[in-house]
């Protein structure tokens, strides 16, 4: 390609020449360090403690606040037709099918603590006599891929006014027979269509979708729906939880 | 003959932070989609950034805000410096043909500081990419409180094909901005330095 043939040009001698040709030559190969700067950023993975994954927590703590600022707890998650379920439901957890716990449903019992007024334990049956409602939704999952689903059960509004919580705090955790745990903003917790599941489609939770009571949140991620309850308690302290503490984003509001 | 900048200063800081921004982003946006692959491939982990998917997805969510940011001086900049009007317009159709035609016999002259038809015409591709790559993400991101938005896209599952092929759009665009450097090198200094041109006509009078 010729240069223009327009408007003045300097003309530079053969050594300029070469010299402003080795500056362009050296600053292209600038811009290629900066993505070989780049590979070695990138074992930054939130879990060695450096500089950058102190600004990639910094960030995450940042999206937590826009994400509670956007959440609104009247806005319902679109429900769906029964046709449109995914069928076979996928099955996901940090373990293999193999590895599903065993929950005893004979002396099974969900205890409850932190800043609660009751904090007797209840039963499955207890759950099932309190208010019920069902919603087919879509899980969305943190690796991107989605399904849709039927859950039924108490919701957590209904179930934290009858234990007497105090509803100004912070956060709701949960606690699992997998050792998994996690947690709600008490505004997610409050919001109708969070639901602690007892039912998928027609029948009580079977073991791989978290018998015999798991926490259905579609306004969140996967992962923030915990399998396999044994224990909720209300806490002013993020509890954070199995995903969220080693780099997910705590909020994953969706 | 007064001569003025071929690019500002804003446009060029604005220019650098976009490519770092675009690395990042490009880099993190494939380890998260190799989590749950679209198509039947997956991204080599070596061109991929954060080690594992909570790493990868901080990289997306944290550099989205300087990628936002930047795209959003940019466009206020455009319109308010008159940039996009001096140099990004017009863009006639049967300009687009011509300049098209001379580049593929490799006649089409660089005329310093001046944008050829087909270049106009890709700046505005890629721009409309990046506002649809930014709202697909959105809708992606929060199919539920912005679910018109997502609504808008045919849904989550419909709008992440969508944030994928103008991932593409924007890659293509890359690959023909850095193969057009490389065949014309003397346009990369300009954009570090500045560079100098003749005024001409229609030029902002400093």
């Amino acid at each position: 390609m010729s240069a223009s043939k327009k408007g003045p040009r300097i003309q530079l001698d053969p050594a300029q020449r070469l010299q402003l040709e080795n500056i362009q030559r050296r600053n292209f190969l600038r811009g290629g360090l900066t993505v070989g700067a780049m590979a070695m950023l990138s074992g930054c993975n939130l879990q060695d403690g450096d500089q950058v994954d102190r600004v990639l927590w910094a960030m995450s703590r940042w999206n937590d606040r826009v994400q509670a600022w956007l959440f609104s707890g009247q806005r319902l998650a679109p429900t769906f037709s029964k046709a449109q379920m995914t069928q076979p439901f996928p099955f996901n957890a940090y373990y293999g099918q193999d590895d599903i716990p065993e929950v005893d449903l004979s002396d099974y019992a969900l205890s409850v603590s932190g800043r609660v007024r009751d904090k007797s334990p209840w039963t499955l049956d207890g759950l099932r006599k309190l208010p019920q409602r069902t919603d087919i939704t879509r899980l969305v999952c943190v690796e991107g891929w989605s399904a849709i689903g039927q859950w039924g059960g108490v919701p957590l509004r209904i179930f934290l006014e009858h234990i007497g919580a105090d509803t100004t705090a912070k956060y709701v955790g949960f606690k699992c027979a997998d050792r998994y745990y996690s947690s709600l903003d008490m505004a997610t917790a409050l919001h109708p269509q969070t639901l602690l599941a007892l039912d998928y489609g027609e029948v009580a939770l079977p073991p791989e979708y978290g018998y015999p009571l798991r926490l259905r949140v579609p306004t969140k991620l996967g992962f923030k729906n915990p399998k396999h309850i044994v224990e909720i308690y209300v806490s002013n302290d993020n509890p954070g939880g199995y995903w969220e503490d080693q780099g997910y984003n705590w909020f994953s509001g969706i | 003959m007064k001569n003025t900048r071929i690019h500002s200063w804003p446009i060029r800081l604005m220019h650098w932070l976009n490519a770092l921004c675009m690395v990042c982003m490009f880099m993190s946006g494939w380890a998260i989609y190799n989590a749950s692959p679209l198509f039947g491939f997956r991204f080599p982990a070596e061109l991929t950034v954060g080690g594992w998917l909570g790493g990868s997805l901080a990289w997306h969510f944290a550099f989205m805000w300087l990628l936002a940011i930047n795209g959003l001086a940019y466009v206020l900049h455009g319109l308010l410096s008159r940039h996009f009007q001096r140099d990004l317009l017009p863009v006639s159709p049967r300009a687009v043909a011509r300049d098209m035609s001379a580049a593929l016999r490799l006649k089409l002259v660089h005329e310093k500081g001046v944008y050829n038809a087909v270049q106009r015409l890709m700046y505005w591709l890629v721009l409309a990419a990046g506002v649809l790559i930014v709202l697909s993400g959105l809708a992606i991101w929060k199919p539920i409180q912005l679910q018109q938005l997502t609504a808008m896209f045919g849904g989550y599952d419909a709008a992440r094909y969508v944030h994928f092929a103008a991932m593409a759009a924007i890659g293509a665009f890359v690959v023909v901005h850095l193969v057009l450097v490389l065949l014309v090198p003397k346009t990369l200094l300009p954009m570090i330095t500045g560079g100098t041109r003749p005024i001409r006509i229609g030029d902002r009078q400093a």
